[in-house]
């Protein structure tokens, strides 16, 4: 071999488009990878048969009708928040406040329950319930949507730091509202009377839920995809300038965008705490506000594959929680998993865009 | 690139290899299970049992459960597939899921261990008549009328009571040392909430020392949460630094004994034994033992007995217990000081809330209606004081005392 000609061992290349196949191939080759990964890991770590873990997390996933309507119910917020964010992201707005915005839809939602839950009636209090969650969660996203649009702040801060105000406010409000006094806890709202509960469609506690994410996931595919808005937002999101122009209101489109990104958190913190908790914690929103960005991202933000980018990240919580129930392994073990896979996920992603040459396949062009 | 593709492959054949080396594993289980099986026909039937916990046994506050839950299985000889551990599992709907995924497994009796589990699990209880749902430290089965829904706490302030003894006697053994004077004798208390349980705790706490030590004054901060590593040590750090001799908490995590040790501070600890951490400063820990609640409903429900809809451990069931005391920091004489306090409160000769020893604004108190009833208007619905002492626990297992007595200085309230 030349001496001059040596290259480094390995250089990374951009690929052109690839067939569908292709791509699906390379995924699939990284989820069987983290698995026996995951296998090893366990083996060395807890001793314990990796068969019989990965049985266990199918298991507590969808081993029971009920545990299939959690999964469904967790499903369906974590790709609400997800679709919310979406807008934002195509429209390259780094919206990171997603779990403030949820936050405070829901104690919109719980205030209003509190408040108003022996005053008005039942169908008027789900109403206000309704315009109330979808207003603060608006208004949670649009004020740094509102300074980005007019004097360019950072909005990754801007956003973040609003998480921690919705916080505060939460855990504000939660002493103020406490059940015994003291207790630092809310409670069940309106346990006896169920006012401003959400109603439930037959005997099944979360179905209301699923069918209007369902809706939702509907609704901003078509949005995305097939509205003037939608184009507009992607526009925006390639080139600012393409879009001024083209005579797009930049302005105008991050202002409505945030508006209805904020929106659809506010309804995620609605149905948390009208459709399901009926309480208001700090915790509610529980990091989903976050998970829902990697969400967002692995599914390329088209609403269709974000179901699924959901389902595996909901399945690997549920399955986690049931082998640290079964096993009697730490939550965090659990956890451990979850990352390994999620990196072989994400890892796979550079592998569909690029691909790597080795420096064989170089002194074969020269001498060819 | 062929040498990579032969590294590949050798690489996805140790994984193969490995991969069907574990499938072999599976015929081992169920050969233990086997094993297991005579052993049931002695232990309680096919009966099975689920406990939700908050956390995991990180937490001193779940620890203290899970160690009570194992004991109590134990004594009753359950095999591993008659009780099932939840941990981590929030105070919210996700309770609710768990205890009915608990139920759908074929439990009879759910425990579950946290103060905010309890809407959710009456509202699985509503849902499950025919399952038992029994929840440490609630304060509503009494008044929600459920057949199967149970609350449970103990006379916790006894054994605060007998720990603050532990403290008052250090105290006066650095007086008599000539650390500082009498007058200067202040004890701190980390707190988490104003609530009832935590008043109760450090006014029973205090009045354990000052039965000793007269002198003695303390202060209490509040933390705002059960569980802030760095918000219970700054706590600590705190008081020490305003000049409390010997610092007690009611939080969960390690900050406040950790900052004692740290400090050189004396620390009467809570929820069990912090002696591997803080030898140098660990005197003694009060805490629930729950093994004989868990006992007592396992036993009622086996029997087909009613289980009470508000339980109260006390010294007597062996639900309120001290940890072994530190020598090496206690001051000479505490076990026997303990113990003799201890069997006065067993005689009912001495009570810890009497209300010839403490008075609020100067004035002693002679009738106090006490929020026993729990509800969203804070009712104070109930005489607690009859016969010279405040009855705490009686008239419900949870906590009420929430008094404000002389001598106690509470730095904040804000939570």
């Amino acid at each position: 071999m030349n001496k001059e000609n040596r290259g480094p061992l390995v250089h990374i290349v951009k690929r052109g488009s690839i067939p569908w196949y292709t791509g699906w191939l390379i995924r699939g080759s990284a989820i069987v990878l983290a698995l026996i990964v995951c296998a090893l890991v366990t083996t060395l770590l807890t001793g314990e048969n990796p068969i019989q873990i990965y049985a266990a997390m199918f298991k507590g996933a969808f081993g029971t009708p009920r545990k299939i309507w959690i999964l469904l119910q967790n499903l369906s917020i974590l790709l609400c928040i997800a679709l919310a964010l979406t807008p934002a992201f195509k429209m390259r707005f780094w919206n990171i406040g997603g779990e403030g915005q949820v936050l405070i839809g829901g104690l919109a939602s719980a205030a209003c329950m509190i408040l108003l839950g022996d005053k008005v009636p039942n169908w008027a209090l789900i109403c206000i319930m309704v315009a109330a969650s979808i207003g603060a969660g608006a208004l949670w996203a649009v004020i740094p949507g509102f300074f980005k649009a007019k004097w360019n702040t950072n909005e990754t801060l801007f956003t973040l730091m609003m998480n921690y105000v919705a916080i505060q406010l939460v855990a504000f409000f939660v002493i103020l509202w406490e059940v015994p006094k003291g207790a630092g806890k809310i409670g069940i709202i309106n346990q006896s009377t169920q006012a401003g509960w959400l109603p439930q469609i037959g005997s099944y506690k979360y179905l209301l839920n699923i069918i209007i994410v369902a809706l939702i996931t509907i609704g901003m595919y078509v949005y995305l995809n097939y509205s003037k808005h939608g184009y507009e937002i992607s526009v925006v999101g390639e080139s600012e300038r393409t879009a001024r122009y083209v005579g797009i209101k930049v302005e105008k489109v991050i202002i409505r965008t945030m508006l209805l990104s904020g929106a659809i958190c506010g309804i995620a913190g609605l149905l948390l705490v009208g459709g399901t908790d009926h309480t208001i914690t700090t915790t509610i929103a529980g990091g989903r506000g976050y998970t829902a960005i990697m969400v967002a991202w692995l599914a390329k933000f088209n609403p269709i594959t974000m179901i699924f980018a959901s389902l595996l990240l909901v399945f690997l919580s549920r399955g986690a929680t049931e082998i640290s129930t079964i096993f009697g392994l730490n939550h965090s073990f659990a956890d451990i998993l979850t990352g390994i896979i999620l990196f072989f996920i994400i890892g796979s992603e550079f592998f569909i865009n690029y691909k790597l040459s080795f420096r064989k396949s170089a002194k074969k062009e020269a001498e060819a | 690139m062929k040498k990579i593709i032969a590294m590949l492959l050798a690489l996805v054949m140790v994984f193969a290899l490995c991969a069907c080396g574990d499938s072999k594993a599976p015929e081992e289980t169920p050969s233990d299970a086997d094993s297991q099986a005579p052993a049931e026909e002695g232990g309680a039937k096919d009966l099975k049992v689920g406990f939700i916990f908050l956390h995991d046994e990180n937490s001193t506050y779940d620890l203290n459960f899970i160690n009570a839950a194992k004991s109590a299985c134990a004594a009753l000889g359950f095999t591993e597939d008659q009780f099932i551990f939840r941990t981590n599992i929030p105070e919210g709907q996700e309770c609710y899921d768990a205890a009915c995924e608990l139920a759908d497994a074929g439990c009879s009796i759910i425990f579950a261990d946290s103060f905010g589990h309890e809407d959710f699990m009456i509202q699985a209880a509503k849902e499950f008549p025919e399952v038992q749902f029994c929840h440490s430290t609630g304060v509503k089965a009494h008044t929600e009328g459920l057949a199967n829904y149970h609350n449970a706490f103990a006379s916790i302030y006894e054994g605060r009571y007998l720990a603050g003894i532990a403290a008052g006697m250090k105290l006066n053994e650095m007086i008599e040392a000539g650390e500082f004077t009498a007058e200067e004798a202040k004890l701190g208390y980390v707190g988490a909430f104003t609530y009832a349980e935590v008043v109760s705790g450090y006014t029973s706490f205090f009045l354990g020392a000052r039965s000793v030590c007269p002198t003695v004054t303390m202060d209490v901060t509040f933390t705002g949460s059960w569980y802030d590593e760095t918000a219970e040590k700054e706590a600590a750090n705190k008081l020490i630094e305003g000049g409390c001799k010997l610092i007690s908490q009611h939080a969960d995590s390690m900050g406040a004994p950790t900052a004692c040790e740290t400090a050189g501070v004396p620390n009467v600890s809570y929820n069990g034994s912090t002696l591997d951490a803080c030898p140098n400063t660990f005197i003694v820990s009060s805490r629930i033992d729950w093994a004989p609640y868990y006992i007592y409903v396992i036993n009622a429900v086996m029997n087909d007995e009613e289980i009470a809809a508000d339980w109260t451990g006390t010294l007597a069931t062996g639900s309120v217990v001290l940890t072994n005391v530190n020598e090496k920091a206690a001051a000479k004489g505490t076990v026997e000081a303990i113990s003799e306090a201890k069997a006065k409160l067993e005689s009912g000769e001495l009570h810890v809330f009497d209300t010839a020893t403490f008075t609020v604004d100067g004035k002693a108190v002679d009738s106090y209606l006490a929020d026993v009833d729990s509800d969203a208007k804070f009712e104070h619905d109930t005489e607690a004081i009859a016969d010279g002492y405040f009855h705490e626990s009686e008239h419900r297992a949870a906590p009420y005392f929430d008094l404000q007595i002389d001598g106690i200085n509470l730095l904040d309230t804000k939570f």
